[in-house]
């Protein structure tokens, strides 16, 4: 979309590009969620459900011996304390319940890492959607606990062995379930990309992050953080806290991608790092993609980054500059990972391990400096990654990284 | 050549047109042009190129599995347009269907003109609207392209109105809420959405053509359609006469034509 007659253009990204038998759904969408976001009883109602089922507000975390390694103070958004265990139920109960308001029987989503399914799963279970799951065949296996909780939470996990097996995959597969279903079904979609209204429907139901953080930090500190960061995949955990923050031009904004084995090779999910301008899943964004437009597959450690697209507000943050974008690879997540367990006692999720890294570089380039970090996961459903990674399961392996010494 | 040109020939004779769809490169390059020309010498009016794509989400099983197949064997962008040349240098109106991010990726423009220097008819744009789509109606305004966007049985009358004035050539009408793949029954969705189109034509002005697609496997089911549009779409029925034929090329060519022949009978027994 080149021209600004559609609502849901961030400069010149964003748009709606998705086949015409879904545009009338998505306006309807459209008009529910502002009608929704502008009535007192929807706005109390996802507050409650948010405050009494899920636990939010997360805590604001002074990471003491984290900051005393880091040479920075960093506080850290506890969302990995949040029911199912990451930012994510933040969305799926706002757009659960709009999918109510809609008169909507059926949710479907898809997911990489999983988190997003189980959070899903359970947003159906608790107000009686049924669910179903799509998740490419790669990711069950790289997730298989999480497979396991969505069906224990009663919705049904559909292995997706198309394309590359993996999350943009199982998105495809959503849309085609979607065109065929629309009547009867809501699609619950995982972050704040694709078609509008979802960057802008995303973003507003997880932005009570960096609204919590922003008020949580001036009464911890008296003053804003120097920097705010989060871990970027399709972006709904980072533009949730950066949202809060946008006009605050003294607040440094940092997203960091998943550099994979680093951005010179072909295996990682850096997309605005390393991606052009493309088309993707509904809008045009960053896609990591060959001359030829085809998405090339993309390549993380944590299976909720291994996206090659972003979301379009993303794009056009980078674009005018308001926040920085910057790779960390695999190794680097990794080691943060052990560290911040070693010192604080807190094991995160993958994706979230690649903001602490970052926030670690940070601290290197600003000693001193004030950088809050969106903790948005936490990572139980990573032990097998990890424990292969560090040889865990090997009693007599020892963490071998340089930083968790 | 537009396909009005087709459109005037198959309305004089009193019947609706054919349209048959294959994937560039499927199975191979070479291959898809043999197969391509069988399909016009045993009766498509009109031929659809398809250019395989990633991420293919308006399409079933079989047409992923033939647009996967393209891609693993290495084709490009300038493999469809040489596809579209050789297949239009049979005199058939060729049109060239695509998902929208490997044109914006080669240039609209320069695609538009590629494609028009290679005799190719216009675009079918399964993910572009027209009201996403103000650059590729600039680029085949320019050069007399024919731009057909899709409606669906979910468009309100607005966006219906909206999307068959920007078409050229052809409406093209999905017949069904889903995505391609051949069915067993022809849907009862595209009669009523094929006479909401046209009378929002009619109140256009235009007599534009209406084809059907989504889901027409044989000449029965092309007959029923064919008695109410302009033209009868067949995709994955193609795909999967090839599919079947497991790389025996002589009995994939036959089924082609067979089903071409069947299909072909239908249109002119409506
Ligand atoms: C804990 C956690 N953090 C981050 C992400 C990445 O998603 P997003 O970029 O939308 O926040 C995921 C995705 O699954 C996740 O599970």
């Amino acid at each position: 979309m080149s021209g600004t007659t559609i609502e849901g253009s961030y400069g010149e990204f964003g748009g709606r590009f998705m086949p015409e038998a879904l545009i009338a759904e998505l306006d309807r969408l459209t008009a529910v969620w502002h009608e929704a976001m502008a009535d007192a009883d929807f706005i109390g109602e996802f507050d409650r459900m948010l405050r009494e089922y899920a636990g939010v507000p997360s805590l604001l975390y002074d990471a003491t011996r984290l900051s005393e390694v880091a040479g920075a103070r960093i506080l850290l958004k506890r969302e990995d304390l949040n029911h199912t265990g990451a930012h994510k139920i933040r969305n799926v109960l706002g757009q659960a319940l709009l999918a109510k308001r809609m008169g909507k029987t059926r949710m479907i989503a898809e997911t990489g890492a999983g988190q997003h399914g189980v959070a899903t799963a359970t947003a159906a279970a608790y107000l009686g959607l049924d669910c179903v799951v799509y998740m490419g065949e790669l990711d069950t296996k790289r997730q298989a606990l999480n497979v396991a909780r969505m069906r224990l939470l009663g919705a049904e996990v559909r292995a997706v062995a198309s394309g590359s097996r993996t999350l943009k995959d199982a998105i495809n597969e959503a849309i085609r379930d979607w065109v065929a279903s629309v009547e009867h079904t809501a699609y619950c979609f995982g972050t704040a990309a694709g078609p509008h209204p979802f960057p802008a429907m995303v973003r507003d139901f997880c932005r009570g992050i960096g609204d919590e953080a922003r008020a949580q930090c001036l009464e911890r500190t008296g003053t804003l953080p120097d920097v705010v960061t989060a871990c970027v995949g399709g972006g709904s955990n980072a533009i949730g806290l950066f949202t809060a923050f946008l006009d605050d031009a003294d607040v440094r904004i940092v997203g960091f991608e998943a550099g994979g084995e680093g951005v010179d090779t072909p295996r990682h999910a850096a997309t605005i790092t390393a991606g052009e301008v493309g088309v993707l899943h509904g809008a045009r964004t960053y896609v990591l993609q060959d001359a030829d437009g085809q998405t090339i597959e993309s390549h993380s450690i944590s299976a909720g980054l291994d996206y090659p697209g972003v979301g379009p507000e993303h794009a056009h943050l980078a674009k005018t500059g308001r926040a920085e974008y910057r790779p960390i690879t695999d190794t680097e997540a990794m080691d943060a990972l052990a560290l911040l367990a070693r010192t604080e006692g807190i094991i995160c999720a993958i994706e979230s391990a690649h903001a602490v890294a970052g926030a670690l570089k940070l601290a290197k380039e600003a000693p001193g400096s004030t950088i809050l970090v969106n903790l948005s996961g936490r990572g139980d459903k990573d032990m097998e990654t990890t424990t292969t990674w560090f040889g865990l399961g090997d009693p007599a392996e020892t963490i071998s990284s340089e930083a968790a010494r | 050549m537009s396909t009005a040109k087709a459109f005037a020939a198959t309305r004089a004779e009193g019947r609706a047109a054919l349209v048959g769809y294959l994937p560039a490169g499927f199975p191979t390059v070479e291959g898809s042009i043999e197969a391509l020309k069988a399909m016009v010498d045993a009766g498509c009016d009109i031929i659809e190129v398809g250019l395989p794509y990633s991420d293919p989400v308006m399409d079933g099983p079989t047409i992923q599995a033939a647009a996967h197949q393209a891609l693993e064997g290495g084709v490009h962008t300038t493999d469809v347009l040489r596809t579209v040349e050789a297949v239009a240098a049979t005199g058939t109106p060729t049109v060239v269907m695509t998902y929208w991010n490997p044109i914006e990726r080669y240039g609209v423009d320069r695609f538009a003109a590629d494609l028009a220097s290679a005799g190719g008819a216009g675009l079918i744009t399964p993910d572009l609207t027209p009201d996403s789509g103000p650059e590729w109606i600039a680029a085949a305004d320019a050069r007399d392209l024919d731009k057909i966007f899709l409606i669906a049985p979910s468009s309100t009358d607005e966006r219906l109105a909206m999307t068959t004035a920007a078409c050229r050539g052809f409406v093209y009408a999905t017949a069904v809420m889903g995505v391609t793949g051949a069915r067993a029954s022809t849907s009862e969705l595209a009669g009523p959405l094929v006479a909401r189109a046209r009378r929002t034509l009619e109140e256009q002005g235009s007599d534009l053509a209406i084809g059907v697609g989504l889901g027409v496997s044989n000449g029965q089911q092309a007959a029923e359609v064919a008695s109410y549009a302009d033209a009868v779409i067949v995709g994955s029925a193609f795909v999967r006469t090839l599919l079947d034929a497991q790389g025996d090329r002589a009995v994939g060519l036959a089924a082609l034509r067979a089903l071409t022949e069947d299909l072909a009978g239908g249109v002119r027994r409506a």
